[in-house]
């Protein structure tokens, strides 16, 4: 035992030692962050100024009809072009909306202005162009707008989950969303610590350093000490990225909003802004702000537990048959033909998962991806945050513990014979014959 | 201080080791012989753990071979090679250490042997900025700090510079010395017969020789010699000896005679005394080379013969 520590410690401190390693960790955050910060600072000083939006409607269809907005003043003015123009090179702030006096044929609208209007504020004008058409076109198919208003529906199922301790808010959308990050996320760990893995064990084998290691450790160990100290990478890099996003995502939020609000209620705001100006006081959830909130009622703790048991649980699987893979090797090019088999579970997992399990969780499919070992780690975190029955989650993780011990025996056993064959090409019947070698 | 009984060893169709037993001498240095594909390499293996035989024992100094005894072998295998971006210190601690040695102990012990091969400066380097001999060096010393009980040196000069070579030659005497006990594995029959002092030959798994390698070289004697003298001889028969064959050397000439029945050399010389002048005279002892090649091909199993004929 204190020789596979060994191994492992060497395994770990030298990988976390590396560059790479550092760049990556504290890189992706940072990127993560970024990106939040500047989708917030964009909602936050992007709209907040008042912008002037001066009509000249030679149509007479708009008139004044538009309604002014937090950040929009809508203003008909009756001037030529040519002197709204003029004007306009004077005012940078202001916008002029000039629609042809044939609107309603050439369809033709412009906005002219001296900063380049932002899309927000092209599609503000566009969504009450809209609804004013619609309105008048109702009207004058003999529909009354008071009439309208009541037949208008507008359906929003707020998902509740019964359970023991009451009801509970859920979000489909935020479900779904938090379901295919945490699997894709093991999906691509799966790949890139199992490949480390394998690459470790070609770099021993191919560095022929592994006959002397192997003369004071078993193989076994050697395997299983170079998985541990790999997987403990991962775990480091998985913990540092929660800890550092979550630290610099308030560090951030506390920067950005002083007053106490956060960059949710930001985006609640500015949604129901958006959609407020139908049905001027009426809040009326949507979609986003729901997800939003619903993100509250979420059990982070046990998603993380579960997403951390998954993770190290098809990390031991799969990188006990990459290591498998790369004793069996001698260079990384050969390894194309034994990867295939290995890998194909888990895109076909992920490529099902994406479609059909987030649209159907409970499914019989969904439910025997998330049982089979190989399977599992992709599916069942898809599924987790739909609620999975407890006897359910048991089978897949007691599987999951069966087959990583399999899976690891019979790794093993090609390992040990696989480390010190040299300069020979290798078949499945080779390995096959490897794996029904004595001691 | 090694006794092996009756080891056989079987991979799928392929026979490595058939019924192989051999006793290790305390204070020895053996040389393990053999050709290419001979079962060596798997032995070296066995001894050393890595697999175990189908069948026999091994006793290392009296105990059945257990888990315990790998911190006191040493191992240099023939396919050797170290950690690429590992700083040297480290990577030798690091191979100490899984020997069992505790990490203080491992560093003072390799610093000895920096010190006494003049690699001081090499702690922080990396294996990648090594020649290969500097690397074999390195890994020579990777096999022998732990002070272990057994030494196997699997191709130990191959890769070395005749300096560094001799060097190498010089450190393994004193291992001996100092008490260890040494197996080689070579095929550089030469220095098997400046460092051996018994052998065994291994052939297609069998082992086809073993013994003391004076004794063997001595058995190997055939009444042969060279003489040189400042004449040459020609056309003349003698009761004693035969001239097998003979080459000019400078004003010279070389003779290579084989004894006849009973002869003694003093009778020879007698004969040649009268003819010419002596001026030098060498009993032609069989070397290693001579030996390994008639024995392995004496050993030729019968459907490798029969090829051969046709």
């Amino acid at each position: 035992m204190r020789k596979v520590f060994l191994i492992i410690s060497r395994e770990y401190l030298n990988r976390v030692q590396k560059k790479s390693f550092l760049v990556l960790t504290f890189l992706l955050p940072t990127l993560i962050i970024g990106m939040y910060a500047s989708i917030f600072l964009i909602f936050k000083t992007g709209d907040s100024q008042l912008k002037q939006i001066e009509i000249i409607d030679r149509s007479g269809i708009f008139k004044n009809e538009f309604k002014n907005q937090q950040n929009l003043e809508f203003k008909i003015i009756n001037n030529s072009l040519a002197s709204a123009k003029q004007k306009l090179i004077e005012q940078k702030e202001t916008f002029l909306l000039f629609i042809d006096s044939n609107y309603a044929k050439s369809g033709k609208v412009e906005v002219l202005s001296q900063n380049k209007p932002s899309l927000n504020l092209v599609m503000d004008i566009e969504s009450q162009m809209e609804n004013i058409l619609q309105n008048r076109r109702l009207l004058a198919a003999g529909i009354d707008t008071s009439v309208l208003n009541k037949v208008k529906a507008q359906v929003n199922i707020n998902a509740k989950q019964i359970s023991d301790e009451g009801e509970k808010n859920t979000s489909i959308g935020a479900t779904a969303v938090i379901g295919f990050t945490s699997s894709f996320l093991i999906y691509m760990a799966l790949f890139i610590y199992g490949a480390q893995v394998m690459r470790g064990v070609i770099e021993e084998k191919t560095n022929r350093i592994v006959e002397v290691i192997v003369s004071s450790v078993k193989p076994f160990q050697l395997m299983l000490g170079k998985i541990l100290g790999i997987g403990a990478v991962g775990l480091t890099q998985f913990l540092l990225w929660i800890v550092l996003s979550t630290s610099l995502m308030s560090a951030a939020s506390y920067v950005l909003v002083n007053d106490g609000e956060n960059i949710k209620d930001k985006i609640i705001q500015k949604t129901n802004q958006n959609n407020g100006y139908k049905q001027a006081n009426e809040t009326s959830p949507n979609q986003i702000t729901d997800m939003l909130n619903a993100t509250d009622t979420i059990d982070f703790g046990y998603i993380i537990t579960c997403f951390l048991f998954y993770f190290i649980g098809g990390y031991l699987i799969y990188s006990a048959l990459f290591a498998a893979v790369g004793s069996a090797v001698d260079n990384e090019t050969e390894t194309q033909q034994f990867m295939l088999p290995i890998t194909l579970p888990l895109i076909f997992t992920f490529i099902i998962g994406v479609n059909l399990i987030v649209n159907n969780p409970n499914s019989a499919l969904a439910f025997w991806l998330s049982i089979i070992p190989f399977t599992s780690p992709v599916a069942m975190m898809i599924r987790i945050p739909f609620g999975v029955p407890a006897w359910q989650l048991a089978l897949s993780v007691t599987l999951l513990i069966v087959g990583f011990l399999f899976t690891t025996w019979v790794a093993s056993r090609i390992y040990r014979v696989g480390i010190l064959m040299y300069g020979k090409k290798t078949s499945y019947k080779e390995l096959v014959k490897w794996f029904f070698y004595k001691e | 201080m090694l006794s092996i009984h009756n080891i056989s060893k079987q991979y799928a169709q392929h026979t490595a080791l058939n019924k192989v037993s051999i006793e290790v001498k305390s204070g020895q240095i053996f040389g393990l012989l053999g050709p290419n594909g001979a079962g060596k390499t798997s032995l070296i293996r066995i001894i050393n753990q890595i697999t175990a035989p189908d069948k026999g024992e091994i006793y290392f100094n009296g105990q059945k071979l257990n888990q315990s005894h790998i911190s006191q072998i040493g191992y240099l295998p023939e396919e050797r090679g170290l950690y690429k971006k590992m700083d040297i210190g480290e990577q030798m601690i690091y191979l100490a250490r899984l020997k069992g040695l505790s990490r203080a102990d491992a560093t003072s012990k390799i610093k000895y042997w920096f010190t006494k091969m003049e690699m001081e400066g090499w702690w922080k380097k990396k294996v990648e900025d090594l020649s290969k001999g500097m690397q074999q060096k390195v890994q020579f010393i990777a096999a022998v700090m732990h002070q272990p009980d057994l030494i196997i040196l699997d191709e130990p000069f191959s890769g070395f510079d005749p300096v560094n070579a001799e060097i190498i030659k010089n450190e393994i005497l004193t291992l001996q010395r100092n008490g260890s006990n040494i197996i080689i594995s070579t095929h550089r029959m030469e220095s098997v017969e400046t460092l051996c002092q018994h052998i065994v030959i291994l052939n297609k798994g069998h082992k086809i020789l073993d013994g003391n390698i004076h004794h063997i070289r001595n058995s190997y004697r055939n009444g042969s010699f060279r003489i040189v003298l400042n004449k040459p001889l020609r056309e003349i028969s003698f009761n004693d000896f035969d001239i097998i064959g003979w080459v000019a050397l400078n004003e010279n000439y070389q003779f290579t005679i084989k004894l006849k029945n009973n002869a003694t050399i003093n009778q020879a010389l007698m004969a040649l005394i009268p003819l010419a002048q002596i001026i030098g005279i060498e009993e032609f002892i069989p070397s290693m080379n001579d030996i390994f090649i008639e024995k392995v091909n004496q050993n030729t199993p019968v459907y490798a013969k029969s090829v051969f004929n046709n």
